[in-house]
């Protein structure tokens, strides 16, 4: 299976228990394990070949130009994190299945539990640092629907914000420091990137990457300060924490510090920054643990600390030290999550997590607590099981490190550290199982079904293997990985038992025992701890945040307050300052143009649209006065057009004019006639010098453009030289429209159907909502004109509407040739209809419509698409069209181009977009209860008069 | 003609900017109606003014005028129909359910609470 495949598996199948929920939660079940298994397989397929060392790869340009690919790598590291994500993987979605409630959406659980997986998954196995930043932040979102997952509880939707605001930050800093390193290595493939460490080391901008990239890191491994999120995170459903923060999500971090590892580390900078963070997290982390009454969060701050030990060790930066982290990764995963599912299990069976209320377990739930039992002990280091054999290594590489010339700092307090994590482990086993029974358990206590019992106890089994025969079993798993972070040849390891009498071996005695002196001095200090301020982090955070709304909400309140002419003000402001500074700073080309005289012919038009112009200013508030004085703005427009020999343009000017002021007329209809005087004085005043000013400016620009010449060959010559031997059409602007720049008008007519289907939609929620009921309740405003529908106009249109019509399939046809086109006669034709509306009345014309306006604009859009996507089936781009010329037998010789079908569409498009808007706002007119007039065209005065009005 | 040409835009930008500054929606409407008109006729003219020259190919001609501009101006043309279509249902909307054409809501209404 190709590792684009295994990677995006999950991802396709995660819709699968969505849909499946419907056959039952099982099925749910089944179709998301099935995915998982899969993937799996896939992996396990792979797995054979990456042992015996060789990389597996898959390449697949994505954005070249970027540099980033979908390129994806399996090497022990990847083989040895896959297992983790889709093995543990595999055990939660068994778990889930019978933790979950019935009322809990199972479906979506699995679906989200898949897209997360297939995060980790494309986190693992990327081979390009884009590619892998595009799924770190998909983790961070589909975590965050996973801790958010019971959206009941506040502490959920808490814990999962706060998580996404943490690692998203993270994510942010992260992505930055990617960059860098792309930069320095000039490569943005991991490949590439690990073979530059020489470069990156030596680039000025290492340590500024190195920061980024740490910072990204360390909030997703929760390392301090960062590590708050992770306990508050604890509000999800068990298995989501068992999965997240012991096998995944938190393993993230690691898993690209020990990728990046073979580059980054070595270095002084590296050490003091990851190997420091990692002590003081790993003994944050510890105390924290020791402390904790709910079984989560002390599973939680376990976490925490155990990751520190994995940092610390991978930022000693010796190859050694690497080892035993990759072992720890190992062994960590499958104690945490042992002991995870453990948590969840006693949760779910005695109806608490509070350690204070439990107790005495080990009676109620034998199996339970041997597993439990088991999995702690692992943790606190006990030998005989695995998590002895890497904390053991652990403290053997601790021993010899010196920090800052001292030789006693780091094995001193890595030892304080392994005791308090044997201390709270030991707690874990002795206050959950240990003790007398009580009485007053929430639930009674007693194992589980093997459904959730199978799990952790198949985990545990591993834990017992790989401490018992560690080389057998993990042996080669950890040789490959390890050299997949060391980069190459590995020191002498074994994995074994009995290392001889060594520090570590000491270490390890005064950790166990000294674990269990602490708790057995537990109550004391806790009442002192209790005494001490706590959870600073949270409140800090949750400060910071506060900050951070309160800010936004004064800028909001400042800027977006509603009033729109302030806005409008701000804008234009803006705009002018702007323009000012241009003006100001750059300099014109010299004035190269002639000035052209000035004939009578467009001093008239320029008379009449300033005349027009400055009387709409005045007499604005005659609203029905100013619509009338823009339409001979608009006319003048477009006899501009036609003067300077633009005959499409003068066209589509003119036609759309005319549905301009039908739509506008329309809208008067409801809206009040005029205008109030509204505003002081020293407003208006503000208003025009801002206006004059912007206006002069707009002059100012237009006349430096007209007198100078192009800065560059304009690429107009082009579209002149091709249009008819590429285009094959003599209309150049119609060439460019649906051959040059095809895809720019496709684009357009779907805006302009999309524009349409707003109107609808918006005019669709007004009628019904209470505005439908008063717009129905109406009464005329203003009295009506006599016949409001004139038998000579009704005569008229109808009589003009074939002739229209033909006029319209006239345009479009010539437009390849000659001025006309899609545009154009779209207008046309939804003039000639809007007539009709006109004349014989809304109801009339609507009864005659068969079919529905929106049915028009997918057609368009349709037809468009299809003749872009022929061109695909005939092997060119998309939208390439072609021409040829054909006779049939009494006609003249005529030319088919492909264009045509495009032009088509953008016909019936602008056709149905036009009419669908103004078929709606003239259904916001039409009152309930008008009914179409029998005798539209019939007059007959022996009729009483009341049946004649329409 | 240059001068005349240009000036035009200039008028239609102002008196635009002046309309689309009042608190009506009608006479916003109009506003950007008129600042359409004055950036379409500027975005033709950047094509340069040609006067009696063959808009299509033709045999025996040697100077056209420029067409890429026409067709931006073209498709801006229809689309600004629809803007100025949605921007009425808008207006048509708010008016009927506020019972005001005000373009500006009333202190208080537009905060974030």
């Amino acid at each position: 299976m190709p590792l684009i495949l295994i990677a995006l598996l999950p991802f396709l199948g995660a819709v699968l228990p969505a849909l499946m929920i419907r056959a039952g939660r099982t099925a749910s079940a089944w179709s998301a394990g099935a995915v998982t298994l899969a993937a799996l397989t896939g992996i396990l397929a792979h797995a054979p070949a990456v042992l015996r060392g060789e990389i597996i790869f898959y390449q697949l340009d994505w954005v070249p130009i970027l540099g980033l690919n979908a390129n994806f790598m399996l090497d022990g590291l990847g083989l040895l994190f896959s297992l983790l994500i889709l093995g543990i993987g595999l055990l939660i979605i068994i778990y889930a299945r019978f933790y979950l409630d019935r009322d809990d959406p199972m479906g979506q659980f699995y679906c989200y539990l898949l897209l997360f997986q297939g995060a980790m998954l494309g986190i693992v196995l990327s081979d390009n640092i884009l590619l892998l930043i595009v799924f770190w932040e998909l983790t961070s979102l589909s975590s965050f629907l996973l801790i958010g997952y019971w959206k009941h509880l506040p502490e959920g939707r808490q814990g999962a914000r706060m998580a996404l605001t943490v690692t998203g930050m993270g994510g942010l800093a992260l992505i930055g420091g990617m960059l860098l390193l792309g930069d320095i290595a000039g490569s943005h493939d991991l490949s590439v990137i690990l073979q530059s460490r020489d470069v990156i080391q030596a680039s000025p901008l290492y340590v500024p990457a190195l920061i980024l990239i740490l910072i990204g890191v360390f909030t997703k491994s929760a390392q301090f300060p960062f590590h708050f999120w992770l306990p508050q995170a604890m509000a999800a459903p068990t298995p989501v924490s068992a999965y997240l923060h012991s096998a995944t999500m938190v393993k993230a971090g690691l898993f690209l510090m020990a990728r990046l590892w073979p580059v980054l580390s070595g270095t002084p900078e590296w050490f003091y920054i990851v190997a420091t963070t990692g002590l003081i997290t790993m003994l944050t982390g510890a105390i924290g643990a020791l402390f904790k009454n709910d079984l989560k969060a002390l599973l939680a701050y376990s976490t925490v600390s155990q990751l520190g030990l994995i940092t610390m060790l991978l930022g000693f930066g010796t190859k050694m030290a690497a080892v035993v982290a990759v072992f720890h990764i190992l062994n960590h995963a499958t104690f945490k999550a042992a002991l995870f599912l453990t948590a969840g299990i006693i949760d779910h069976e005695a109806g608490t997590r509070d350690i204070r209320r439990l107790g005495g377990l080990r009676h109620l739930m034998p199996l339970t607590f041997l597993i439990g039992t088991l999995a702690a002990f692992s943790m606190a280091g006990v030998p005989f099981l695995n998590g002895f054999l890497s904390k053991e290594m652990m403290l053997e590489e601790a021993a010899h490190t010196v920090w800052a010339g001292s030789h006693l700092f780091i094995p001193v307090l890595v030892t304080l550290g392994s005791l308090v994590s044997a201390a709270y482990s030991f707690r874990f086993i002795a206050h959950v199982f240990l003790g007398p029974r009580r009485s007053d358990y929430p639930h009674r206590p007693h194992d589980p079904g093997f459904g959730l019992w199978a799990a952790p106890a198949l985990l545990v089994a591993l834990v017992v293997l790989i401490g018992v025969l560690p080389a057998l079993i993990a042996g080669p798993l950890v040789a490959i990985t390890s050299s997949a972070v060391t980069g190459g040849d590995l020191p002498y390891f074994s994995l074994r038992i009995w290392h001889g009498v060594t520090p570590a071996l000491g270490m390890s005695l005064i950790a166990l025992v000294g674990g269990a002196v602490l708790l057995a001095a537990f109550v004391p200090l806790d009442r002192l701890r209790a005494s001490l301020p706590q959870d600073t982090a949270k409140a800090i955070f949750d400060g910071l945040i506060a900050v951070a709304v309160r800010l936004a909400r004064g800028l909001t309140a400042g800027l977006h307050n509603g009033v729109m002419s302030r806005y409008a003000l701000a804008f234009a402001l803006t705009v002018l300052t702007a323009a000012i500074f241009a003006w100001a700073t750059g300099a014109a080309g010299p004035a190269t143009r002639a000035l052209t005289p000035v004939p009578p012919l467009p001093l008239i038009g320029w008379v009449l649209l300033v005349a027009a112009t400055v009387t709409i200013v005045l007499t604005h508030h005659n609203r029905l006065l100013a619509l009338i004085l823009i339409g001979i703005a608009g006319l003048i427009v477009s006899v501009t057009f036609v003067y300077f020999s633009a005959p499409d343009l003068a066209l589509t000017q003119a036609t759309v004019e005319v549905v301009t002021i039908i739509l506008l007329l329309l809208a008067l209809n409801f809206l009040p006639r005029g205008s109030p005087r509204e505003g002081s004085t020293a407003r208006h005043v503000r208003d025009a010098l801002i206006a004059i000013a912007v206006g002069a400016g707009a002059a100012a620009l237009t006349f430096v453009v007209q007198t100078t010449d192009f800065a560059f060959d304009p690429i107009s010559a082009y579209h002149l030289a091709n249009s008819k031997t590429g285009g094959g059409g003599y209309n150049v602007v119609n060439v460019i429209l649906v051959d040059f720049r095809g895809f720019d008008t496709y684009g357009e007519i779907i805006v302009l159907g999309i524009a349409a289907l707003v109107i609808h939609a918006l005019a669709e929620s007004l009628l019904e909502s209470p505005v439908g009921a008063r717009l129905a309740r109406r009464a005329p405003d203003k009295g009506e004109s006599g016949d409001p529908h004139p038998l000579l106009m009704v005569v008229a249109t109808r009589v003009i509407m074939p002739i229209a019509l033909l006029v319209g399939v006239f345009i479009f046809l010539r437009g390849h040739n000659a001025p006309g086109g899609g545009f154009i006669a779209g207008l046309i034709v939804a003039i000639a209809l809007l007539m009709q509306y006109m004349a014989s009345g809304y109801d009339w014309a609507v009864s005659r419509q068969r079919f529905p306006y929106h049915g028009l604009i997918a057609i368009g859009i349709l037809t468009a698409t299809l003749t872009g996507v022929a061109s695909w089936i005939a092997g060119y781009p998309f939208l390439t069209s072609s021409y040829g010329y054909f006779t049939i037998a009494p006609l003249e010789t005529f030319e088919l181009a492909t264009a045509m079908g495009f032009d088509l569409g953008v016909f019936l498009c602008v056709l149905g977009a036009v009419m669908l808007a103004l078929d709606t706002i003239s259904r916001l007119a039409h009152r309930a209860g008008e009914r179409p007039s029998p005798y539209a065209m019939d007059v007959d005065p022996s009729r009483p008069q009341s049946a004649q009005r329409v | 003609m240059e001068m005349l040409y240009s000036s035009a835009v200039g008028i239609l930008t102002a008196a635009g900017l002046y309309l689309v500054l009042r608190r009506r929606t009608f006479p916003v409407i109009l506003g950007l109606s008129l600042l359409t008109y004055a950036v379409n006729l500027f975005l033709f003219a950047s094509g340069r003014l040609m006067e009696n020259l063959p808009p299509v190919l033709g045999q025996g001609a040697t100077a056209y005028t420029d067409p890429l501009p026409q067709a931006l101006v073209l498709t801006a043309i229809v689309i600004s129909f629809g803007m100025t279509a949605v921007i009425v249902i808008l207006a048509l909307g708010s008016y009927l359910t506020s019972d005001s054409d005000s373009i500006d809501l009333p202190p208080g209404d537009g905060d974030a609470e």
